[in-house]
């Protein structure tokens, strides 16, 4: 059975980003979560900084810091081989649940 | 791994503050770019920025919290910050800590004495496996007791060497005093007899010299060899090394001395320390019928108790069967055959303190348990007036945006503080308190040895006492303090808003529990206070003070058994005859000594025990006994003549009812040494107390000491000796008896001290349950006072409108008092009921009272009524004095 995870909807929506850009900023993550979502889903830096800070103590996710293309300076983070692992997990388990959900919601 | 590097950048908090705060700034400048992209202009762009992050101290916040080692350096800046606050209002930390450390401390060392007594494994090779064998039931009073550890006799623990699979090893032991030095001036020490199996089986090494074994048993009669407990070794010999030379004068006999054992080898009887260990013999006629052996064994792997007492069950018949005594009759020989062995665990020891003491400390930890409660309520309701005088303070951090959280967690963590505190100045005062208890256990002739030390147990138990105070007393002034609404608590400046009735609620359950449960030790304390003052004065039907016992030994005189009741005539002749005795009188029975003899006996149709004391014709004199009817004993009540009998009313009411007793015959059943014979009652006493003052009245039989059959005769006398000099004439009879008999054996207590002595478990119930009765008293003076003064200080607006309006003094002093009285009244109701429940428990306890005694019921609210009085009297007369101008005008 998947695990009812549906407040690590936030931690997976990191990995993953990160895991499709590679290296980035917080800032990098907010808006890329909402370009490729078109714009559906918005991050709050409130819950992002504290998710970020809290992987990088899991050693899921490691930082940096590194200038920008627009030569700031700015503290990048990118996915370690834990939190590769982390995130197929997450993947696998979230497709479950999303699964899961639909069943009940097409029950009638 | 990412906390490594954050531990080892502990020390560096400003660089990952520094960290955090650019991490944020340059994302705000991020999206301040991106939304002057969308048109907005630069000031506008930042304030969106700013917006859409909220409070940034808070934020920050938020991020730390993640990080482990930064959450940790947080809990050390509130440590830090709360001690600041202790060292500004050191009044306060100071009672709160006093409070605590004596409740705590309390608590530990009542937990320490019973952890002792009762739960600590003897420092032997794998205690948990060493199993005691016991009679199930015991036996009955069957045969003759030897001391509280006495459950085998010689015959039994003969056949349980030869059959015992489930243990590897058996041994036996018996503690029995032992006379060092020469016979006059001779020690008493503690003796241990032990099988020659003992050391070994246990698991002894030796410290010196070697351990008694199995060879040593060969040599009977006197100890011919002996073992030194280590601080015998170290006290009366001196320390010196132990070679095959090294003797000691054992009850007149040089003995050599084997070898010491460890110094955490105190024996096994938790709460006493042998001296002096020597093998145990076979004597060639054994005594089939006396009880002074306690057998235990190390269970083999893969065997327990359960099996091990199956084991012995199914020997039990056999073995009973070839090792009953004789002498005595059918019925008595069938009851000793129908016995069954078990199983028992010995591994943390035997100890009849146990018995004697388990329950009073139970109570005793009960009622600390309950001081610390009041204790608890007292502090919550200090912990709350802070609190309130610190909203200012805690508005303030508030609104700079410190979470709810965040300052809930710094409430508790100085009452956390507070409860480690008073936790570890407990402990430490746990120490003391119980070594005083120990002493206290002690009397004239005895010494409780116990090792008080502070093992995990102890620590265990305080932690989790200190834990639930912090919880009882802390939590919720806590939650009230984080919950207070920083808007209301600025405006409202520090005195707050009168009538914030919740929170005065909370402050009067607090008394209410203060006065409910003080009640109940006050009640406690007066029950035990009376128990021990009924046992002091009563009256048990003899004379208790100047009178002195004397038990002489004349083994060495070498007397045939037929001339010893002359012997002993004589003796007393001398004793009585010194300037300062006005009477003595020999006796085989001490009387309120605890020891006893009984016979069974039958009297017409009726067929009973009694008890039974072979005594002198002086001895009603001597102990203040009246004759009530017949005659007294007299010189020529001699086994030659007719066999005569003195009882007492118990024993008429019991076996003769309303016929006249003189000339009645009494006949009295065999046992082994005491034939079975025929008595005449020729005279009658009032009922006297027997062995022990809490016991109700007993049958007695007095026979003459001359007619004391010649095989229970023995080389020893008890005599007891009435004077009007006090202990100076102890030393007149000890120097007459020396000069006349060189080589007897003296030895001197006081009766009335003896007497006592039998109470010091009374005299501990009802010191401590006192003191802490009275403590909790004066917890309830502070707390009531303390409260009534908070309130009074709430409603000063209240009050100074009142008086402004025309209220009187005494109307004032009526509006506080009312408040006491309601408090009172539900404290006491809730208490008596309280205590009724509670005193169930003490039932057993106490002597001459009942739990629900009312006088004591009363007194106990009268106290505690004028307690209260007094103690809202102040803080009254205080509002009473308000100037209703002052009061207004500070608002």
């Amino acid at each position: 059975m998947a695990k009812n995870d549906l407040q690590g909807a936030l931690d997976l929506l990191i990995l993953k980003s990160l895991s499709d850009l590679g290296s980035m900023h917080g800032f990098g993550i907010i808006l890329h979560i909402e370009r490729v979502s078109d714009e559906l889903l918005n991050v709050e830096e409130g819950s992002l900084y504290p998710a970020l800070h809290r992987m990088e103590q899991s050693g899921w996710v490691r930082s940096d810091w590194r200038v920008t293309d627009s030569s700031r300076k700015a503290r990048f983070y990118a996915l370690t081989a834990a939190g590769k692992k982390q995130l197929a997990a997450r993947q696998k388990n979230w497709e479950q649940v999303v699964k899961g959900v639909q069943a009940i919601l097409r029950f009638a | 791994m990412g906390i490594f590097r954050r531990i080892w950048a502990l020390g560096n908090r400003s660089k990952l503050d520094r960290e955090i705060e650019d991490e944020l700034r340059e994302h705000l400048r991020m999206r301040a770019e991106v939304n002057m992209a969308k048109g907005m202009n630069p000031e506008e762009a930042m304030r969106a920025a700013r917006l859409r992050f909220g409070n940034p101290a808070m934020f920050k916040e938020r991020v730390e919290e993640q990080d482990a080692a930064l959450s940790f350096e947080n809990l050390l800046r509130d440590v830090r910050y709360a001690l600041r606050g202790f060292t500004k209002s050191p009044g306060f930390t100071a009672v709160a800590i006093i409070i605590l450390a004596l409740g705590i401390g309390a608590n530990t060392a009542i937990f320490q004495l019973l952890d002792a007594v009762r739960l600590r494994s003897l420092p032997i090779q794998q205690p948990q496996e060493l199993a005691e064998l016991r009679i199930i039931d015991g036996n009955h009073g069957l045969g003759v007791g030897n001391g509280p550890y006495s459950h085998f006799t010689i015959p039994m623990w003969q056949e349980v060497r030869r059959h015992h699979d489930p243990f590897s090893g058996v041994f036996a032991w018996h503690q029995a005093d032992v006379i060092i030095g020469r016979f006059n001036y001779g020690k008493h020490v503690q003796g241990l007899e032990v099988s020659g199996e003992f050391f070994n089986v246990l698991g002894i090494p030796p410290w010196q010299g070697r351990l008694i074994a199995p060879q040593d048993e060969a040599g009977c009669g006197l100890p011919s060899k002996v073992v030194a407990s280590y601080s015998f070794w170290k006290t009366q010999m001196g320390g010196q090394p132990i070679t095959p030379n090294t003797t000691i004068l054992v009850e007149g006999r040089s003995v050599q001395v084997l070898g010491v054992t460890p110094p955490s080898f105190f024996g096994l009887v938790v709460g006493d320390r042998f001296d002096l260990a020597y093998p145990t013999c076979i004597p060639p006629n054994v005594r089939r019928e006396v009880f002074n052996l306690s057998v235990m064994g190390r269970l083999k792997p893969g065997w327990d108790l359960a099996r091990a007492s199956q084991y012995f069950g199914a020997l039990s018949p056999g073995l009973f069967e070839s090792t009953a005594p004789t002498g005595y009759n059918a019925d008595t020989v069938k009851q000793f055959k129908s016995f069954k062995l078990a199983a028992y665990p010995a591994g943390s020891g035997v100890s009849d303190l146990r018995t004697t003491y388990e329950s009073s400390l139970q109570l005793l930890l009960a009622i600390t348990g309950l001081v610390l409660l009041i204790a608890c309520a007292n502090l919550a309701n200090l912990m709350l007036a802070r609190a309130s005088a610190r909203q200012r303070e805690m508005a303030i951090r508030m609104a700079l945006g410190a979470s709810r959280r965040r300052m809930l967690r710094q409430l508790l963590l100085e009452s956390s503080l507070l409860a480690i505190g008073g936790a570890v100045l407990g402990v430490a005062l746990a120490q003391p308190l119980s070594r005083l208890l120990v002493a206290s256990l002690g009397t004239s002739q005895y010494t409780v040895h116990l090792a008080i030390t502070t093992d995990w147990r102890v620590l265990l138990f305080a932690a989790v006492v200190a834990t639930l105070t912090c919880i009882i007393f802390g939590t919720i002034p806590a939650m009230r303090g984080a919950s207070a609404d920083p808007i209301i608590a600025l405006k409202s400046g520090e005195r707050g808003i009168a009538g914030n009735r919740e929170r005065f609620a909370f402050q009067r359950l607090m008394v209410i529990t203060q006065i409910a449960v003080s009640m109940v030790l006050l009640v406690g304390a007066l029950l035990f206070v009376r128990s021990y003052r009924n046992l002091m004065t009563l009256d048990p039907g003899l004379r208790e003070s100047g009178i002195a016992i004397g038990y002489f030994g004349f083994d060495e005189l070498k007397l045939k058994p037929e001339n010893e009741a002359e012997f002993k005539r004589q003796l007393v002749e001398v004793v009585r005859n010194i300037p300062g005795v006005q009477n003595a009188a020999v006796t085989t029975n001490v009387p309120l000594s605890g020891s006893t003899w009984s016979h069974g006996v039958h009297v017409g149709a009726i067929e009973d025990g009694s008890r039974f004391t072979y005594a002198d014709p002086h001895y009603f004199a001597t102990m203040g006994i009246p004759l009530l009817s017949g005659r007294g004993f007299t010189d020529a009540d001699t086994n030659k003549a007719p066999l005569v009998l003195i009882v007492n009313q118990a024993f008429v009411r019991k076996f003769i009812g309303t016929a006249e007793p003189i000339g009645q015959l009494v006949h009295v059943m065999p046992e082994p040494q005491y034939p079975a014979r025929t008595y005449q009652i020729v005279g009658t006493i009032p009922d006297t107390k027997y062995n022990d003052l809490r016991a109700d009245t007993q049958p007695i039989a007095f026979v003459p000491a001359a007619q004391l059959p010649v095989e229970a005769q023995g080389p020893w006398a008890a005599v007891m000796i009435a004077s009007n000099t006090g202990p100076g004439v102890i030393t007149a009879v000890r120097s007459t008896l020396e000069s006349k008999y060189p080589g007897m054996i003296l030895r001197f207590a006081d009766f009335q001290q003896g007497i006592r002595d039998n109470l010091v478990g009374d005299r501990m119930m009802a010191m401590l349950s006192g003191f802490f009765g009275l403590l909790a008293a004066l917890l309830v003076v502070v707390g009531l006072y303390g409260v009534l003064s908070y309130f009074i200080t709430r409603r000063r607006n209240e009050i100074g409108i009142r008086i402004a309006l025309g209220a009187r003094r005494g109307q004032v002093i009526a509006l506080v008092m009312w408040d006491t009285a309601a408090m009172l009244l539900i404290g006491i109701v809730l208490g008596v009921a309280l205590a009724l429940l509670a005193g169930r428990a003490a039932t057993a306890m106490l002597f001459g009272l009942k739990p629900y005694d009312l006088a004591t019921l009363a007194f106990a609210t009268m106290l505690l009524a004028i307690i209260a009085v007094l103690a809202s009297l102040l803080p009254a007369l205080k509002a009473s004095k308000l100037d209703p101008v002052a009061a207004l005008r500070s608002e």
